[in-house]
């Protein structure tokens, strides 16, 4: 490994129709870091999550990926995981985990047929037993549970073995029992490849027990008569040493209103 | 229990559905009646025994100018032609709503075009047509084409412009090129609503069929309804208001149950007409 950063994100700026989201966020990022993203609803997690993935370009500053800017539109490189429509509901979950392989060996249809197709369906076993749904791979997402849609979400997401993984509060609609084991299946599969992780959540607990790298959104500056007029940016940045995640709940105070927001809000 | 909170258990429910039906029977044999007993030869509302008596003349005895057995004859006829329009106007909705939902660039070109011309009313386009294409089969086809493709294909467009975008990003994250997406991701997941665009543009369909066959046409079950009109002939034309609603419905119905077998994981929620 080089000493340079994974992920470089230099003096990043956004704005919508004049209100200002985030300014000056500068963060450099080692290669199989796990960061947590924290903050108030509404702080720009969600952009700040959007714009490493290329889905939204900032309005000033850059980001690097192996000292590169980052290309301009999502691509296979960076994996992502939505709290919701991360699945595609019209294929069953053997379906979904094959179709980025058929993408790769059809350029024409972006679907392969007959034997190729079963050969294909063949090589999901050991994921589909690592996520616990070979009993669900005929089953069409609508019929799974939320914590098994976002096991095949995840699984989805590695196809391409992207060595940076996004995630958009990926556990917020579940339960805490199954986020409970989907933490497990995920810093398993973090450990296994050493991908760079970004997670936005509103749960601090999981953001501590999760991360080596707690990073804190919010506003540094309020102008009580301009709300609109300043952005949030990385109040906090906190390594992680994992032995001591028992000092996790002072963090709480580092956030601005951490019982506003409940799993389901949308961010801004 | 609050009225909201009460359902009617399957038996109820079927002869609740059943109700308005034999209400308008009796409220038709009733009246029927009553009018008939001054005039045993009125033509307005005819028996429901003669009219059944004239809809099997129509089906299943040879007509004696033609030998042809007319029902069958007109019911083809319209059909094709509903087929085809309606084939035209699908293929047109869905390859061009995908392109317009999807690409920005198509949509920025096409959109206020779509929406300008779904607003002209079908119906005057048609003396148009007879000029331009003749008055024979290609204009009322053309028609049916025209005046259903237009909101057909809004609706696919808004469709596909209603997919989550989620998975959009997700998809390209895959490695999926604009191509693969349209042809794995947005086509396979608005066929359900391009089935629904059917199922609606068939109402209007049907209008501009039988007044296309009213207008000019020698067969038909629009031409025979307005042939027969002149000599006041309830017993056909009321006959044939219920075949065309009978087909109609049953078009409904094939197009609804195709989209149950082909797209199963679209109806694994909530109730649908």
């Amino acid at each position: 490994m080089s000493d340079r950063p994974k992920i470089a994100v230099q003096g990043v700026g956004k704005s919508y129709d004049g209100t200002v989201v985030l300014e000056g966020v500068s963060l450099d990022v080692e290669a199989g870091s796990f960061c947590t993203v924290v903050g108030a609803s509404g702080c720009g997690k969600s952009t700040f999550l959007r714009m490493l993935l290329s889905q939204e370009k900032p309005d000033r500053g850059a980001i690097l990926r192996d000292g590169e800017p980052i290309p301009s539109e999502p691509t296979e490189d960076r994996g992502i995981v939505f709290q919701r429509y991360s699945v595609f509901p019209h294929l069953s979950v053997e379906d979904n985990l094959i179709l980025a392989d058929e993408f790769a060996n059809a350029p024409r249809l972006g679907r392969v047929f007959g034997a190729k197709r079963r050969k294909l369906r063949g090589t999901v076993d050991k994921t589909l037993e690592a996520i616990g749904l070979v009993g669900a791979r005929k089953s069409y997402p609508a019929q799974l549970s939320g914590g098994m849609q976002q096991r095949l979400a995840i699984a989805q997401a590695l196809l391409k073995k992207p060595d940076v993984l996004l995630m958009d509060e990926p556990f917020g609609a579940l339960d805490p029992g199954t986020r409970v084991d989907m933490h497990a299946l995920l810093l398993d599969l973090w450990r296994e490849r050493g991908m760079t992780v970004f997670m936005v959540t509103h749960d601090i607990h999981e953001a501590f027990k999760l991360g080596t790298r707690v990073l804190v959104f919010d506003k540094r500056r309020h102008d009580p008569h301009a709300p609109q007029r300043y952005g949030a940016t990385i109040t906090y940045d906190l390594p992680l040493d994992r032995r001591k995640i028992a000092s996790a709940p002072d963090a709480r105070d580092l956030i601005t209103q951490p019982t506003d927001t409940r799993p389901g809000d949308q961010d801004a | 229990m609050r009225l909201i909170n009460r359902k009617p258990g399957k038996p109820s429910a079927t002869a609740l559905a059943a109700l308005p039906f034999a209400g308008i029977v009796i409220a038709y044999a009733v009246a029927s009646h009553f009018r008939r007993l001054e005039n045993p030869a009125d033509k307005l509302l005819p028996s429901i025994e003669q009219m059944a008596a004239t809809f099997w003349r129509m089906a299943f005895v040879p007509d004696r100018r033609s030998g042809d057995l007319l029902l069958w004859g007109d019911t083809l006829d319209s059909l094709l032609r509903l087929a085809a329009g309606m084939g035209a106007a699908t293929l047109f909705a869905v390859i061009v709503g995908v392109l317009v939902g999807f690409l920005p660039y198509v949509r920025s070109t096409l959109s206020p075009f779509i929406a300008s011309i779904s607003l002209i009313p079908p119906i005057t386009i048609l003396p148009i047509l007879f000029i331009m294409v003749g008055l024979g089969e290609a204009s009322k086809i053309l028609l049916i084409a025209l005046g259903t493709a237009p909101v057909m294909t809004r609706s696919v467009a808004q469709a596909v412009m209603d997919l989550p975008k989620e998975l959009i990003i997700k998809a390209q994250t895959l490695g999926a090129s604009t191509w693969q997406m349209m042809t794995r991701v947005v086509l396979p997941q608005v066929l359900p609503n391009l089935i629904t665009a059917m199922r609606l543009g068939l109402v209007p369909a049907w209008i501009f069929l039988i007044s296309a066959e009213a207008i000019a046409s020698t067969s038909g079950l629009g031409y025979r309804i307005f042939l027969v009109r002149r000599f006041l002939a309830m017993d056909v034309i009321l006959p044939y208001v219920l075949w065309i609603t009978l087909l109609a419905y049953l078009i409904d119905r094939l197009l609804l149950t195709l989209s149950r077998r082909a797209f199963p994981w679209n109806h694994m929620q909530g109730e649908s007409l």
